[in-house]
């Protein structure tokens, strides 16, 4: 069966939204620093949810001890996340513009890279990574906002991963401690939480709703 | 007194260095904002807080 054609698709959107909110959607551009357990959930969340633009960074490939948290396959196991994730999301939403670069980002590739995206979301899973382009847009680029993922370890409760705003663009999604060296490490249905938490909060401020 | 993550606290006169150490947390995996602005690393030994600051300071844990 052929797909719907992109006027079919956005027009289901807009039933499903409004057309104003859809239209605020439709022109965004986010970038998803970091495919693992946050940034895989997170971008297909916005590429569901009809987001313009997408930009996909990791410099990582598909590992089989991924799949129990990554939405990726078995028969991808070894590609690039970038391309990986771009082939799936290029099936959900085929008329999304999706931008895959596989690449480490660093303070020095930072500013170039993520220049065109209004919204940026942080989903590494190292601490000191997480720290370092936190600090490295805030101090750098503080137009942009910026949604980071820090604590949702390990299978206690769920009702602990919270969103915090920080600051005017500075949002902080996780519970704050749950560290993925204390024992149980990453479980797909409290890492997928978290993800839900980032990808709404950038749902949310481009629908002009910037309290947490 | 500061404002440090909601809780009043005697730290005026402080380093951004040297309320970190009393966390217990070090430099590296934080991000410290100061009025509404983040203090660059490498201001964290020059920047000293005064009576009503309010800072956040969010420590970044594993996982993703």
């Amino acid at each position: 069966m052929s797909i719907p054609t992109r006027e079919e698709m956005y027009r289901a959107l807009e039933e499903r939204h409004g057309s104003e909110l859809q239209k605020k959607f439709a022109s965004a551009s986010v970038a998803v620093c970091g495919l693992g357990g946050l940034g895989s959930n997170i971008a297909i969340a916005l590429a569901r949810a009809g987001v313009g633009s997408l930009h996909i960074i990791d410099f990582d490939c598909v590992d089989i001890s991924n799949l129990n948290r990554q939405q990726y396959f078995p028969e991808q196991l070894g590609q690039p996340k970038s391309q990986a994730l771009y082939d799936t999301l290029s099936r959900i939403a085929p008329y999304c513009n999706i931008t895959a670069d596989c690449v480490k980002l660093n303070e020095d590739n930072i500013p170039e890279l993520l220049r065109n995206e209004n919204f940026i979301c942080e989903a590494f899973d190292n601490a000191d990574q997480k720290a370092m382009l936190v600090n490295c847009v805030l101090e750098n680029m503080p137009e942009k906002y910026l949604v980071s993922g820090s604590g949702m370890a390990g299978l206690s409760t769920a009702n602990t991963i919270v969103t915090k705003k920080i600051t005017k663009r500075f949002y902080v999604c996780g519970d704050g401690v749950s560290d993925v060296s204390d024992g149980l490490g990453l479980v797909s249905s409290r890492v997928l939480v978290c993800a839900a938490h980032e990808a709404n909060a950038v749902l949310r401020i481009i629908a002009g709703e910037t309290e947490a | 007194m500061v404002k440090i993550n909601g809780e009043m606290l005697d730290k005026d006169g402080m380093t951004v260095t040297a309320v970190l150490a009393d966390m217990g947390t070090g430099a590296q995996r934080v991000a410290v904002e100061l009025n509404e602005n983040i203090v660059p690393k490498a201001a964290y030994d020059s920047t000293v807080l005064k009576d009503g600051d309010v800072v956040e300071v969010v420590r970044f844990v594993g996982g993703g």
